[in-house]
């Protein structure tokens, strides 16, 4: 096995009494796709943050590509491409000059800038906005200016925080695709994000990270067969009968997890576990049989959903 | 990415900074030199020449120096100054709060040092098109006698630096809540009143006076004036313009690295 780009041990950060990421240990891969999925505040951009080289650890060890970041974050900064989670383009400037002048910061040449901004913009579907200024641009073109700019200096590890927060669904699409891509080439990837399904698109393996703890790890299929059921009921009685009804339900599947707006019946088979809801002469409004899927391994491990 | 790439940034960083902030420029380039070149005209002119008349036939407090020639080596570091404060105030909240620019930079192997200095290379260079700019109009004008005239563009240059302790004040701001425009009005223009640029310091009362002492633009402005039409003081007062100017420049840089390199490291 090739030696990991990265190796975080007990990694810990705290300010002040907050303890925003609590002793994780992890490993990265050379071309692995590595995800750190967890709610608000669970302490992925602080650990992102960390594993930039822009961040001081408080306790622990970490290496990025052989270097620890105390002594050598220029040289660890220099070989990585980081997609921050608000969109710090520089609105002053036009969209190509963006790269232009983020390429200089990695000390290529000139010439060899105008070259990479261009095949960058064609990657990141921009050519034809190449003059537009930055704040005529939608969403969904900002990240992609933003991860073209990140792949500049051609990094050996890309960091993505968030990739796709706030963007609509269409424009998240085309976002994955141009990732998916850039993984089919080999680059490493980390990337947090708080959406199961994204988790579950881009991430080879994953840690799910909740109040800056490592919860569990695994790809997201390994996640899902060790932490859930195959498969998951949801059925609906309305808001006010959901909580009285869950007690009559007692015995049906593996668990039971009751939510404000509906019950989840974890069971290895969804139809089987309806007609049994209905045996009993409960009536859902509605009934949903789902795949399980990260969020529900989440809920089990923390007792609470991603997104509140 | 290579050692080479790696290399050229660790030495020559701060020139990319300096290279980012003049491609910023360009959008409003035409403006910038408009500014640079009206506002010396238009001050020379009205208290060289216009409030001038109204001072007994033109006569400067030292003898045979014209009131023009008198005011324009202040006028010339003011303007320095306010070109220098500009970027000071605005350019580093643009950096650490508008527009994240800096967070950005961090992110490449620039560090906060290296920003930090290319955004004092940016007022250097901005200081330096403004004052040339402005020792040309008041050649133009007549206002300078003595051969060593030329130099009043490094009192002026020395004007600006020493504000520098606004650029690491500005990177200390968190929460914008105006405070640039208080700066302005409770530091900044009482010193240019009080600082010996329209008139001597010597005519105000002793009590006063050392709002004069204090301020870097008295220091400059009487330098300036050494360079312009002197010398009238003894050289170790000059010494003593360059010193103060410098240690002010420098504490300000210094302290504005620190407290950016802090702000950045979350």
């Amino acid at each position: 096995m090739p030696a990991p780009v990265i190796t975080a041990s007990s990694l810990t950060k705290k300010y002040k009494d907050f303890v925003a990421v609590d002793g994780i240990s992890f490993e990265v891969a050379p071309g692995e796709s590595f995800g750190l999925l967890g709610p608000n505040g669970a302490g992925k951009s602080t650990t992102m943050r960390m594993v930039g080289a822009v961040s001081t650890r408080t306790d622990g060890e970490l290496s990025i590509l052989g270097l620890d970041p105390n002594n050598n974050g220029p040289e660890i900064r220099a070989q990585l491409g980081v997609v921050p989670q608000t969109d710090n383009l520089d609105t002053e400037l036009r969209v190509r000059d963006n790269l232009l002048v983020y390429g200089r910061y990695f000390g290529l040449p000139r010439a060899q800038v105008q070259t990479r901004a261009d095949e960058l913009l064609d990657f990141a579907q921009l050519t034809d906005k190449s003059k537009a200024k930055i704040d005529d641009l939608s969403g969904g073109m900002k990240r992609r200016l933003t991860i073209a700019r990140a792949l500049i200096n051609d990094p050996r590890i890309l960091l993505l925080d968030e990739p796709t927060t706030g963007l609509d669904p269409q424009a998240r699409h085309i976002l994955w695709d141009r990732l998916f891509r850039l993984k089919e080439q080999g680059t490493t990837l980390v990337l947090t994000t708080h959406y199961m399904d994204e988790a579950e698109q881009l991430c080879d393996r994953l840690v799910v990270v909740d109040k800056g703890r490592i919860m569990a790890e695994g790809s997201p299929a390994a996640l899902i067969r060790e932490h859930s059921s195959r498969e998951v009921l949801e059925v609906r009685f309305g808001s006010e009968r959901n909580a009285t009804v869950s007690a009559e339900l007692a015995g049906i599947g593996d668990r039971i997890e009751t939510l404000p707006d509906r019950i989840l019946i974890y069971a290895s088979n969804g139809e089987e576990a309806l007609v049994e809801v209905t045996r009993r002469g409960l009536q859902p409004i509605t009934s949903l049989v789902r795949r399980s899927s990260l969020e529900d391994v989440f809920l089990t491990l923390t007792g609470r959903t991603l997104i509140e | 990415m290579t050692d080479v790439t790696f290399a050229r940034t660790r030495r020559f960083g701060a020139w990319y900074v300096l290279e980012h902030k003049i491609r910023q420029m360009r959008a409003y380039l035409g403006t910038a030199l408009a500014t640079a070149l009206g506002t010396p005209v238009l001050y020379l002119f009205a208290f060289g020449v216009g409030l001038a008349t109204l001072i007994t036939g033109n006569v400067g407090p030292v003898e045979g120096i014209s009131y023009l020639q008198f005011v324009a080596p202040a006028l010339l570091a003011s303007a320095a100054v306010l070109v220098a404060m500009e970027e000071y105030t605005f350019g580093i909240m643009l950096g650490l709060k508008w527009n994240l620019t800096f967070v950005a930079m961090n992110a490449s192997p620039i560090t906060a040092r290296q920003i930090v200095n290319g955004i004092m290379l940016f007022v250097w260079f901005r200081m330096l098109v403004t004052t040339v700019i402005y020792f040309l109009v008041m050649f133009a004008f007549g206002a300078v006698s003595s051969p060593t005239g030329a130099l009043t563009i490094v009192a002026g240059l020395l004007a600006g630096f020493a504000f520098s302790p606004a650029a690491a004040y500005a990177a200390t701001i968190e929460e914008d809540r105006g405070q640039f425009a208080i700066l302005q009005r409770t530091i900044i223009l009482p010193l240019t009143l009080f600082s010996g640029t329209m008139f001597p310091l010597t005519q105000l009362p002793q009590f006063a006076q050392w709002i004069g002492w204090a301020s870097p633009l008295w220091h400059a402005s009487e330098l300036g004036r050494q360079f312009a039409y002197g010398p009238t003081e003894p050289l170790w007062l000059s010494v003593v313009h360059v010193a103060y100017l410098l240690a002010l420049g420098i504490l300000g840089w210094q302290l504005c690295v620190r407290i950016v390199a802090r702000r950045l490291n979350k």
